[in-house]
């Protein structure tokens, strides 16, 4: 990564969210990379940047549209790698002509010097590399941005070397990890489809019972089950939607309704408030396994102290299954691992033994197999081995402002905090630097809402209302106001909309339409 | 009124009024005379823009002890005024400019023609005669003759010349200047950039001052010919904040330069760029070290790195810079329009051309000099200098700034270079002097300019913050009658120790006033540690002082001086001085009016 | 025979080496190749020399603040520093000798000789760089005593303990502070025996100036910087250190646990880390506190009524089984399920997607990646 010669940030607050990989994109910086910053908020990274796109919320795809459009009109388009490895280049060329710099300026509110300035930049490069965040995917356009990204990227043909390339920044530390390993209602381990009989095949034998082959419910699809009293039992490990999840009521009401809960987790929070059942949850450093994390890397955790409740959740499973008739005898995890390489195929040379002497990042099929750390250098993952453009249409957030809820509430995390706060709020350090929520909002809003920081404002959305201490900042541009989700005093996804990615059903944690009063 | 029309009658174009107004000279109140000049002219009744035309004001000539220093040539026929102040000017203009007859009284005395006959001028030749703040004065003596005629050049033609004329740094370490241009040029990277090093820091040094000051246009000119020799097309002047008039008259000279079309895009008409910007210093003495300078331009805090990589090859952003103080680049266009061979005949065989110093201390003509490499240090301090001070006897003289060493009195004869300097365990330095009598004491000497260098150390590496911490520290027991013995063997081992194991320059030279003043005056130190004396009477802890029964003229003002109640006397009585009460604070010793008190 | 071919291995070894651009170096004798850009502490690291220093991190750009890795290089009159010293083609160099030896005995002694010298009780004791030099070198700072730094130590914030007596300005703070963090918290501040590092005119620490990362903790080879929550928790040959991967973002830091009586008392850094290479944030370093928190639950607990009544884990467990089997008899596999969490391990993410295929029998089963 230091060795990229321009950085296009979007939708990432790295410094904040994985303040680690900042420190490499800092590293580069150092080095003398150009910075573009796509980001609606001033954050450390867009003060440093050569070139800062404020663009509003929700405006991502006009944004990429129009860059690549200026990329084309000026020719600096890499013409010979879309001849070579992408396909639908005509009708994306069509596309983004409808995107010219007056419409884009005003869809962004960008000035057309930065577009054409940073699309000068970003095509000029050697090794461009793009490195994308929540920013881009909690919209509810969310997958189409993160194709207009790589619309972008294929243009310029900065993929496939080393440093070029797209990075995603992923928000948890198992979120890869969790994917691969199945607890999907479309796949099996490995993304191994359950309409697969083949696939299906192989579990059954391994599992001795037959797998359904119909696809099960999301987890939106189970809660809206719930409220409407079609589904009955459920256990959650180690989640709390009743505070991470948007539209909390409609969460809360799921979870009230349905018969028997079962929550597994290390505190108290939101969601336990309505189970049945709480078990005890191990904490990361009660327990051995593995994560993966962002770049495929399988990394062990390893126990150091006893479960404090005495089991840790591998147990507990093991254990409910042979209880309801379906016996389970690990040892310990490294037999589960033996078990998942003998299964997915990107897991199958992994083990804990090889992980005490390497480290090593899936795709790893056999035990001599050195792992990967380079995707698509010359094929891409399809059929044909070649990129497809793909022409996208701006939308914009689900809900935009209005008169009656005339800003855009941002959310996002602070340093100091993770997530839903269950862990960094327990420590007395990070408390005493930052104990509460604070809403940033630009000082010419505050000015003319008579509010200064520190002042206690009323922040509501259709769908309800938090209170919370103001910071007036810069950080916020003006008509957009910026809070975290880590407090359970101040519950912002009571706020925030309920529209979704229909493709990934992920929900538009990025902008919502709110007022705020003193 | 005859004045008037004598005036009217002498061919006012023959007449030109040089008044120096270097720091030193406006110190002493040069801008008063010259305006003085302009306003009695005037009433003589010559037009303001004639006026204007014949008064000048120039830099420094280096004779800053008898300043204000003015010429008046009138007629071709130049005579040297000095001493001058504004009331002074009245007569000098009736009775010289207007009648023809020098104010023989207030011209300059032998002192100032033997200061200036010894000497050979290639750098301060136009300082003290032109106007610094004017290009076309520069232009008409041959100024950026230099620059245009190296673009029919190569520029490995030009590194060439710069080799051939065996020109050495002049800031301090003598690296062949033509060398250190042929690596940067060599090295990969770009840009590339020159510096100009104008952050004079030696305490008593004000060379680098007096050739800004003076001749700006020669610094300009070097930095072209230097940027255009490796392929920089940008240039940095590094100079100190004190230095407020030098960074006037240069921002003047570079502006005027731009105008010319000599610095900007295309400069002389050619397809080379090159400018320069003026980056302040903020008053570190250790921002003169090379990579210092270099990390506090970029914004850093000014500490030295480690050499290699040196910066010819990764410098200022990382990138191949070439670092050329101000001595060495306003050579540059002489030897460029006079030739390397004409350079390289003066001087000695391996350090070629002139040295400027500025010698002061114990010495009659204190001021700026510039003399041959190689001359010997007799000719220096005695024929130039005029000697010590009070005909005192000459003890030693310290080169090279405050991490220079002592030169005895008996290696008077030694020749003045590179090599020689280094063999004695002193070194070039950037031109600081300073002349030592028997009244100076060598301890106190040596923990005066180690107190310098110690509080100046960036503290980045040990041997330097600590290891000076702790030679001062001995020292300045020794100094206050303390020392234990093997002392000097401590100093010598912790002197050694610093000098191998430093960072940068300043550490390793920082030993050199204690390690060459134990080499000559070991003795000195013996005395003030085993006997409790200071042979010099400087250490105040280790005089005993007395009072002359022969000289005191009892007038008590010793007694009401005395805070420690040390001193008896009563009138018509001469003091007497209790040794067990005294304090040695000396007090009695300055107040006495009859260098009674011994 | 076998001779020849090995004559023709190392010629070929060689030859491939020299058109990588490699060049050949001897250190103590022992001829290796590198790289050009390399310095002789890294390539003597690499042939397992040891050469002592005190101011260099592999995270850091070389300094050459403490001297103590100067070697001799043949034909160069005074030693160099090996950490910023670029290897050359055909250099010569001796790490140890007596010369040597006793040029770095002096320059411990200068930094003992401003050193409070206290390590009976001090914090680091054991894995104390400044300590273990003294010890292999045989030197106290007694000869060069002097002026002593009698600073207060300065712990104004909940993480970072300060304490400047102990300093021996190697910088590895605040170059850690300023080249890898970018944070601009601490520089060195004042001159000559007065330089330390410090904040912006020694202003307490607060998030308007560190982002508390502990960096420069990480970083500092003697006890001036410390975890304030670990202090007197047990100095490093107390503690026994697991390394781990942390549990907060994506990213995939690695860092030691370290525990004392069955209790996490500090995490420290893993200089190897794949990832992070010994780099932390706040909440890897100093976010620890939940796992010993108080109100973690610690027994099953089961609902009756409005309140949760402590359980044991068959009992639960037991409850559990029932009620999800009465459910699936009564409405159909269908109508139950599972979220499992991103938070969670690979295997137990595998388990719970196990579980609900092999015992609801259904695919209802989904995690949290997306939210």
């Amino acid at each position: 990564m230091p060795d990229i010669d321009t950085l296009f940030l979007f939708g990432s607050n790295p410094t904040e969210a994985h303040p680690i990989v900042s420190i490499w994109l800092k590293k580069a910086l150092r080095k003398g990379a150009k910075l573009i910053v796509g980001d609606p908020r001033k954050t450390w990274m867009a003060k440093r940047a050569d070139i800062w796109l404020n663009l509003k919320p929700g405006s991502n795809i006009a944004m990429l549209n129009g860059l690549v459009n200026v990329i084309l009109q000026k020719g600096w388009e890499n013409k010979d790698f879309i001849a070579k490895r992408t396909e639908g280049f005509d009708e994306l060329k069509a596309k983004v002509k409808e995107y010219d710099l007056a419409r884009v300026e005003k869809l962004t509110g960008v000035s057309k010097e930065n577009i054409v300035e940073a699309a000068r930049l970003y095509s000029h490069a050697d090794k461009a590399m793009i490195v994308y965040g929540l920013g881009v995917t909690e919209h509810r356009t969310g997958t189409e941005n993160a194709m207009a990204i790589a619309n972008l990227a294929l243009v310029c043909g900065h993929l496939g070397r080393p440093s070029t390339g797209i990075m995603a920044l992923r928000g948890q530390n198992n979120v890869q990890g969790a994917s691969d390993l199945g607890p999907l209602p479309a796949t099996l381990p490995g993304y191994q489809s359950v309409k697969d009989p083949k696939a299906r095949e192989k579990f059954e034998k391994a599992w001795g019972v037959p797998i359904s082959e119909k696809i099960g419910l999301k987890s939106v699809e189970m809660l809206d089950e719930c409220k409407a009293g079609k589904f009955k039992g459920l256990f959650i490990l180690g989640e709390d939607p009743a505070q991470t999840d948007p539209d909390l009521n409609h969460v809360n009401k799921a979870l009230e309704s349905v018969e028997f809960l079962v929550v597994q987790d290390i505190f108290h929070t939101e969601t336990t408030k309505h189970a049945d059942v709480i078990l005890p949850g191990a904490s990361f450093a009660e327990k051995d396994g593995t994560f993966t994390n962002g770049e495929r890397r399988v990394q062990r955790v390893r126990k150091a102290i006893e479960p404090l409740a005495g089991k840790a959740e591998w147990q507990v499973i093991s254990e409910l299954a042979t209880k309801m008739g379906y016996c389970q005898s690990y040892r310990n995890p490294s037999e589960i691992m033996d078990e998942i390489a003998g299964l997915v195929s990107h897991y199958g040379g992994i083990s804990y033994e090889r992980l005490e002497k390497e480290s090593l990042q899936w795709p790893c099929p056999t035990k001599d197999h050195p792992g990967t750390t380079t995707m698509y250098t010359d094929l891409f993952a399809r059929p044909n081995g070649l990129a497809l453009f793909m022409s996208l249409d701006h939308k914009g957030s689900g809900e935009v402002p209005d008169k009656q809820y005339p800003f855009v509430l941002i959310t996002g995390r602070v340093r100091e905090h993770y997530n839903n706060g269950s862990m960094t709020r327990r420590s007395p350090g990070i408390m005493e630097l930052v104990p509460e929520e604070l809403v940033e909002i630009n000082p010419e809003d505050a000015e003319k809402l008579k509010i200064k920081s520190g002042d206690m404002v009323t922040v509501s959305s259709k769908r309800g209302s938090v209170r919370a201490k103001a910071k007036v900042t810069n950080r916020s541009q003006k008509g957009n106001v910026f809070m975290t989700f880590h407090f359970d005093k101040a519950l912002t996804n009571i706020l925030t909309s309920e529209h979704r990615d229909p493709i990934t059903g992920t929900p538009e944690y990025k902008a919502c339409a709110v007022r705020i009063e003193r | 009124m005859p004045a008037k029309k004598t005036a009217k009658k002498a061919d006012i174009k023959d007449l030109v009024i040089r008044v120096c107004v270097g720091t030193g000279g406006l110190a002493a109140g040069s801008q008063e005379v010259m305006d003085e000049f302009g306003s009695q002219l005037k009433s003589h009744g010559i037009k303001a823009e004639i006026v204007k035309k014949c008064v000048n004001k120039t830099g420094c000539r280096g004779f800053c002890a008898k300043d204000v220093l003015a010429d008046v040539i009138l007629n071709d026929k130049s005579e040297t005024y000095q001493l001058l102040t504004p009331e002074m000017v009245s007569r000098i203009v009736e009775e010289h400019i207007v009648n023809g007859s020098p104010v023989k009284e207030w011209l300059v005395g032998p002192e100032y023609h033997a200061f200036h006959d010894k000497q050979t001028k290639i750098l301060l030749k136009q300082c003290g005669h032109i106007d610094p703040e004017d290009i076309d004065a520069y232009i008409k003596i041959g100024g950026y003759e230099g620059a245009r005629k190296i673009f029919s050049l190569e520029p490995s033609e030009v590194i060439e010349e710069i080799r051939a004329s065996g020109l050495r740094g002049r800031g301090g370490a003598g690296f062949l200047t033509g060398l250190k241009w042929e690596l940067c040029s060599k090295a990969e990277g770009s840009p590339k950039y020159i510096i100009c090093n104008a952050d004079e820091g030696d305490p008593g040094a004000f060379m680098d001052r007096s050739v800004i000051e003076g001749n700006p246009h020669s610094v300009i000119e070097g930095m072209v010919i230097g940027g255009y020799a490796i392929g920089a097309n940008y240039g940095y002047v590094y100079i100190r904040a004190e230095y407020p008039l030098a960074i006037q008259r240069l921002k003047i000279a570079i502006s005027d330069a731009r105008k010319k079309g000599f610095l900007g895009e295309n400069i002389f008409k050619t397809k080379f760029d090159f400018d320069i910007k003026i980056k302040e210093g903020a008053g570190a003495f250790i921002c003169g070290e090379e990579t210092a300078l270099i990390a506090s331009i970029e914004g850093k805090r000014g500490m030295p790195r480690a050499k290699p990589p040196f910066p010819a090859h990764k410098g200022l952003w990382g990138k191949p810079t070439v670092i050329n103080n101000v001595e060495t680049l306003s050579t540059l266009p002489t030897i460029i329009t006079q030739g390397a061979k004409w350079f390289s005949s003066i001087g000695t065989e391996k350090s070629k051309g002139t040295k400027v110093f500025a010698i002061t201390g114990k010495i009659k003509n204190t001021g700026l000099i510039e003399v041959p490499m190689g001359m010997s240090l007799r000719e220096i301090v005695y024929d130039i200098g005029g000697g010590c001070e009070k005909n005192c006897a000459l003890k030693a003289v310290q080169t090279g700034g405050p991490s220079g060493g002592c030169i005895p009195a008996s290696h008077i004869d030694m020749p003045v270079d590179y090599e020689s300097l280094m063999a004695i365990g002193s070194m070039m330095g950037s031109g600081g002097m300073v002349v030592m009598d028997d009244t100076t004491c060598m301890v106190d000497m040596a923990k005066f300019f180690l107190s310098f260098t110690q509080n100046e150390s960036c503290g980045k590496c040990t041997p330097c913050r600590i290891g000076t911490k702790r030679m001062l520290e001995i020292l300045t027991r020794i100094t206050n009658g303390k020392g234990r013995e093997g002392d000097i063997e401590l100093l010598l081992e912790l002197g050694n120790s610093i000098k191998l194991t430093s960072l940068c320059g300043l550490g390793m030279s920082a030993p050199n006033p204690v390690l060459s003043t134990i080499r000559f005056f070991r003795d000195e130190y013996e005395a003030h540690i085993r006997d409790g004396i200071c042979p010099a009477a400087v250490c105040k802890a280790l005089r005993i002082y007395t009072v002359s029964v022969e000289l005191c003229k009892m007038c008590g003002k010793c007694f009401k001086a005395c805070p420690s109640a040390a001193i008896a006397w009563e009138k018509k009585q001469p003091a007497k001085i209790d040794k067990g009460k005294c304090i040695k604070c000396g007090a009695c010793y300055e107040a006495c009016p009859f260098n009674a008190i011994l | 025979m076998k001779h020849a071919r090995l004559m023709q291995y190392c010629s070929e070894y060689w030859e491939e080496a020299l058109s990588e651009n490699k060049i050949k170096i001897t250190i103590n004798g022992i001829e290796t190749l590198c790289d050009r850009d390399d310095t002789i502490l890294k390539v003597a690291k690499k042939i397992g020399v040891k050469i002592p220093h005190l101011c260099n991190d592999k995270r850091l750009e070389p300094y050459g603040g403490c001297r103590l890795c100067i070697v001799e290089v043949k034909g160069v009159p005074r030693p160099l520093p090996a950490c910023t010293t670029p290897a050359t083609e055909n250099m010569e160099i001796i790490t140890d000798n007596d010369s040597i030896r006793k040029l770095r005995a002096n320059l411990i002694e200068l930094l003992l000789s401003n050193h409070p010298n206290d390590c009976m009780r001090c914090e680091r004791t054991g894995d104390c760089k400044l300590q273990n030099l003294s010890y292999e070198y045989g030197v106290d700072g007694s000869r060069f005593e002097g002026e002593k730094w009698d600073l207060p130590i300065r712990e104004d914030n909940p993480f970072i303990s300060y304490e400047p007596n102990k300093c021996i300005l190697c910088g590895r703070c605040t170059r850690i502070c300023n080249e890898v963090v970018m944070a601009g918290t601490i520089e060195l501040t004042g001159r000559g025996f007065n330089s330390m590092p410090d904040t912006a005119f020694k202003k307490p620490r607060t998030l308007e100036n560190c982002e508390f990362c502990g960096q420069c903790v990480s970083t500092c080879p003697t006890g001036a910087l410390t975890d304030r929550k670990g202090r007197g928790k047990g100095r490093s040959y107390d503690l026994k250190k697991i390394k781990t991967t942390c549990s907060y973002c994506g990213t995939g830091c690695n860092f030691y646990l370290n525990v004392r009586d069955g209790k996490v008392v500090k995490v420290t850094s893993d200089t190897d880390a794949p990832v992070n290479q010994g780099n932390l944030c706040i909440k890897g370093r100093y976010g620890y506190d939940f796992i010993h928190s108080e109100d973690r639950i610690k027994t099953p607990l089961i609902k009756i009524g409005d309140k949760f009544v402590e359980a044991a884990w068959d009992e639960a467990l037991d409850l559990i089984a029932e009620k999800f089997s009465s459910l699936m008899k009564k409405h159909g596999n269908e109508s139950v399920g599972a979220f499992s969490s991103s938070r969670c391990t690979n295997e137990e993410n595998f388990l719970l997607s196990k579980f609900v295929r092999t015992v609801f029998r259904s695919n209802n089963v989904d995690n949290c990646a997306r939210v």
